[in-house]
């Protein structure tokens, strides 16, 4: 079973994949049945994964290599950790949830839509278990296609633009990061002599500091589009407000995570000098990106891009909790990368339920709902806590975590980030308060239905998630952190090393040029 | 080590595949006003090409010169020839029903196309300049006619003129430069240059680089690079879209082979080629790019996609080496399975009355087509080099011999070029998938057999070598030049 797990979360989805593709369009229930089996089933798959999953043992588990590519040296070879595990554990309970969520309001082409769903359910999985690059690689943009469907097909007014740009972007990035990838490759051949793409083997290569800015900054990108930090984040709010429910609550929940998913399982442990020197830089975007998020969703009219908006500001704490590059902070970055895929996907679901109710996502249009749709309400409330950070919910946790970890090593920013956490319950609260509460002014809210089971079913699920990690986080930060620390091994040698380098630059330099003459004159004779 | 141009050794199992294709293209023309039989002649050509394909297939493995080392067969040529098969069987798939909806089938066309293919053949196998001109005009007198099929079509007529003076003209370039060579070297055989190299420079430099620079202004004309592709978009979009399609794949790889063959087996001690072959590969690849995107037909889209394609698989000759040598054959294999793929479904739709290609046309394909858009969408991703199809490996390969050589900032414009490309082909996509009907929905175009059996290889081809390359690779690493 150990052998054979990993591979079969891949295929269970591939293979809903296929069925649906031979069945026939008019059997629109049939087919969202076989969807909603074949990701309930890779659910409880992936929940198996998580029971299996040794939480105190240190590196990959349930490791599968096979020869993929013999001629490049590329291997199907996958294995998870810590981080891993969980991310893969969201991605399957919010593959589900969609598919639920999806159930009435798609109507257009039903086959396509859950063929897609269940197309980058696989991609997703590949991503969060691939431990060959080019593996990762592949991965990561077969899941673009799907994304680009179901923006552009089942997406509102914009969806044209919005699903252009959002394949354009992340394929700016991740085209960089190929030629990058390529000058590893080679870079590892002239290290070890044998072609590999390994992330493993590729870990124990030492890369000399220049080299490491140029590949890091290569990699950064393509992960910094899709986090995304300020400034490459113009793609979001776009992809985000056009896409359908069900493509905003992955495009947040998961897609989202791969960019910071990415940076801690490449950047960092390959390039960990370059991400000492680079901290500076990306914290600083970090914090730009909180408060530029927050503020900018103040002042939206829209739930939705309000909602948008304030995931720039959630993954820039991420970004700054991982930066802080110390225990803490590497936590709670990885455990706030669940956090947000919970609570951002459980209001987009909710957002996607007022809209569907009255057509609109506008915040003037609504009012005193708490009258009217008490349980709603109440599910809204918490998850907006949640989202915000109030103690006892997930959120709280999980940027508690990262400022303590930030606290430590970037004392500036965290002050700076800590406003976020002030401004964050501005505009929840605010747009909450906005459209829940008060008068019913508008007659069609007057009318409208309280939840129907099926609603309720969609959003029990994420409610006690949220409950749970913010009570009892600790089974979650028990197998994040012998991942982290993992990682951290990497940093730590080369933060030594660099104050090591920094004494006997002098004589290194010496030395080279030395050398240099000797072999030359050697030459000449 | 024999001196094949010495001795005359004429043995014809060299020149099996192309005797083949001569006689089945031979049949068909001298049946061609036996009505009874000139039905037959889709049926001739096809296996008039099946067994010059199995021949081609035999001289894999054991390469050979023979007469008076006018013809070199080794594993690159075998390649090649292979590689032109394909592509013409394929093309022969795609015009008979598309010849047949627009009533202007002819027994000759397709006598032309094996002749066509048979020039290339001997394009590329040969090591002698003037064998190789031969071949070329072999290749491209059968184009001319063949562009202009249409007879009573003024635009196709346009191509056929368009192309034939083009192609004219660069013919005069190449045996102008050929004949340089010949003056500064006194023979026309790339073998015999490769031994007096230095002795030529030394003594008659600047005729043979005048000789090299004319050579390669000839074939930039005939692979289409920029800025010598001026003629391709109207030849393109007026032609035959079967023919289109034949262009965009066949003669380009045999521009391919003879380029490859000369600069990487002959001229390779020249040090300005590789940074020549820069220029040319980066505007070639960026000109294509910048002028496919705000294309309205598909064929001109194409067309200028084509160019710049061309553009990528440049990068081999910028690099050089073996390693570049099999990227661009593995690179040209995939093309020419999706490219011609992408033209199948073009050419099909094209079989409805008074359809011009335009984008508009493609609205709602999606709706009324389904299994057609998604070939559709297949080949565009497949193009624009999304995993996992043949079409990033291809790059992929491409692009890591550039990354080995050091070449990175080729490689990054290589990169950002397919950047730019993902914008058309996805507009491709867009227009089938997202744009909602207006006025005039498409009505379903049923599939005939010899389209459905097409689509099936090509979509086969497209994502079977994407998903297990292996093989094709290991062909591709082994063809290469033997140098007899």
């Amino acid at each position: 079973m150990e052998q054979i797990i990993l591979p079969l979360l891949i295929f269970i989805p591939l293979v809903g994949v296929v069925i649906i593709a031979l069945l026939p369009e008019k059997l629109a229930d049939t087919i969202k049945g076989v969807s909603l089996i074949v990701s309930f089933i890779t659910m409880l798959l992936s929940f198996a994964v998580y029971y299996w999953f040794d939480p105190v043992a240190s590196g990959m588990q349930f490791e599968v290599n096979h020869t993929w590519i013999a001629e490049f040296g590329i291997n199907l070879h996958l294995g998870i950790d810590g981080i891993s595990l969980l991310l893969i554990v969201l991605t399957t309970i919010l593959t589900v949830i969609c598919v639920l969520s999806s159930w009435q309001s798609v109507v257009k082409s039903v086959r396509g839509f859950f063929l897609l769903m269940l197309l980058l359910e696989v991609g997703m999985i590949g991503v969060f278990c691939s431990l060959d690059l080019f593996l990762f690689y592949v991965f990561w943009e077969v899941m673009l296609v799907p994304m680009y469907f179901l923006i552009g097909v089942w997406g509102g007014p914009k969806k044209m633009y919005a699903a252009i740009k959002f394949v354009l972007f992340t394929m700016f990035g991740s085209l960089l990061m190929l030629v990058a990838l390529l000058y590893l490759y080679f870079e590892y051949y002239a290290f070890a002599g044998e072609y590999t793409f390994d992330l493993l083997q590729m870990m124990k290569m030492p890369i000399a500091g220049q080299v490491q800015m140029w590949l890091f900054g290569a990699f950064a990108l393509a992960f910094a589009i899709k986090v995304p930090l300020w400034p490459f984040h113009t793609w979001l709010p776009d992809a985000h407000v056009q896409a359908p429910t069900a493509g905003s609550v992955i495009l947040a929940g998961v897609l989202l995570k791969m960019g910071t998913y990415g940076f801690l399982r490449i950047c960092l442990p390959l390039f960990p000098e370059a991400a000492i020197a680079y901290t500076p830089y990306i914290a600083t975007l970090a914090v730009i990106a909180i408060i530029y998020g927050a503020l900018v969703s103040m002042v939206q009219k829209d739930i939705k891009s309000l909602v948008a908006y304030s995931s720039v500001s959630h993954m820039g704490f991420v970004m700054l909790g991982m930066f802080a590059l110390n225990l803490n902070g590497l936590e709670g970055s990885v455990l706030q990368m669940i956090n947000h895929g919970i609570s951002t996907g459980a209001l987009f679901l909710l957002v996607g339920m007022i809209y569907e109710r009255r057509h609109t996502r506008m915040i003037a249009d609504f009012g005193g709902l708490a009258k009217v749709m008490p349980v709603f309400s109440t599910i809204f409330m918490i998850v907006t806590l949640s989202s915000i950070g109030l103690p006892l919910t997930n959120g709280f946790v999980g940027e508690f975590l990262i400022l303590l970890g930030a606290f430590k090593s970037l004392q500036v920013w965290a002050i700076f980030a800590a406003s976020g956490v002030i401004l964050a319950a501005c505009y929840m609260l605010w747009m909450y308060q906005r459209v829940v509460f008060g008068n019913v002014d508008n007659p069609e809210n007057a009318k409208l239905l309280d939840l129907s089971p099926r609603e309720k079913l969609i959003m029990f699920p994420l409610v006690a998630l949220i409950f749970w990690i913010g009570i009892y986080p600790k089974p979650l930060l028990d197998r994040i952190e012998p991942a982290v620390k993992d990682i951290l091994k990497y940093v730590e040698i080369a933060k030594t090393e660099s104050e090591f380098e920094k004494s006997y630059e002098f004589v290194y330099r010496d030395t080279t040029s030395y050398e240099l003459l000797v072999t030359k004159e050697e030459i000449h004779e | 080590m024999t001196d094949y141009v010495s001795a005359l050794s004429i043995d014809f199992s060299l020149i099996y595949p192309e005797i083949a294709l001569l006689v089945a293209a031979s049949i068909i023309l001298m049946t061609s006003f036996i009505r009874p039989v000139a039905r037959y002649a889709p049926a001739i050509a096809g296996t008039g090409m099946l067994v010059s394909l199995f021949f081609a297939i035999e001289q894999w493995g054991n390469a050979k010169a023979g007469f008076a080392g006018m013809i070199t067969c080794d594993n690159f040529g075998t390649m090649f020839k292979i590689i032109f098969i394909v592509a013409a069987g394929l093309t022969l798939l795609m015009a008979i029903r598309y010849f047949k909806a627009k009533g202007t089938e002819r027994p000759e066309f397709y006598a032309l196309l094996m002749m066509s293919v048979m020039g290339m053949m001997v394009m590329a196998n040969t090591t002698d300049l003037i064998v190789m001109f031969l071949g070329l005009e072999i290749m491209s007198l059968p184009l001319y006619i063949m562009a202009g099929m249409h007879r009573r079509s003024l635009e196709s007529n346009e191509a056929g003129i368009k192309y034939f003076v083009m192609g004219a003209f660069a013919s005069a370039f190449l045996l102008m430069g050929i004949a340089f060579i010949f003056g500064a070297a006194e023979t026309t055989n790339l073998r015999r240059i490769v031994t007096d190299f230095g002795y030529i420079v030394s003594h008659f430099g600047v005729y043979l680089y005048t000789g090299i620079a004319l050579t390669l202004v000839g074939f930039a004309f005939k692979i289409a690079a920029v800025p010598f592709h001026s003629w391709v978009p109207d030849v393109y979009q007026g032609a035959p879209t079967p023919v289109t399609a034949f262009f965009s794949v066949a003669p380009k790889a045999a521009g391919f082979a003879a380029m490859l063959r000369i600069f990487l087996f002959g001229f390779t001690e020249v040090a300005i080629l590789p940074e020549l072959f820069w220029v040319l590969a980066v505007l070639t690849m960026t000109v294509g790019n910048v002028l496919a995107l705000r294309q309205d037909n598909i064929k001109r889209m194409l067309a200028y996609s084509s160019i710049s394609h061309a553009g990528y698989i440049l990068m081999a000759l910028v690099v050089g080496g073996n390693e570049a040598i099999s990227a661009a054959i593995f690179y040209l294999c995939g093309y020419t399975l999706f490219n011609l793929g992408a033209f199948a479904v073009i050419s099909h739709l094209e079989t409805r009355r008074g359809a011009r290609s335009d984008f508009s046309e493609l609205v709602g394909l999606s709706r009324s087509n389904p299994y057609l858009a998604a070939v559709l969408a297949l080949f565009m991703f497949a193009l624009s080099g999304f995993p996992p199809t043949v079409g990033f490996l291809g790059k992929f390969y491409l692009f890591s011999a550039a990354v080995r050589a050091g070449l990175i900032s080729l490689a990054v414009i290589g990169v950002m070029n397919s950047f730019l490309s993902v914008y058309y082909y996805l507009r491709v996509v867009k227009t089938c998938y997202f744009d909602t009907e207006e006025g005039q929905a498409l009505e379903a175009v049923p599939f005939g057999a010899t389209t459905f059996v097409l689509l099936v290889i090509t979509v086969l081809g497209t994502l079977g070598l994407g998903f297990f390359p292996g093989p094709l690779l290991e062909y591709s690493k082994a063809a290469i030049f033997a140098f007899l």
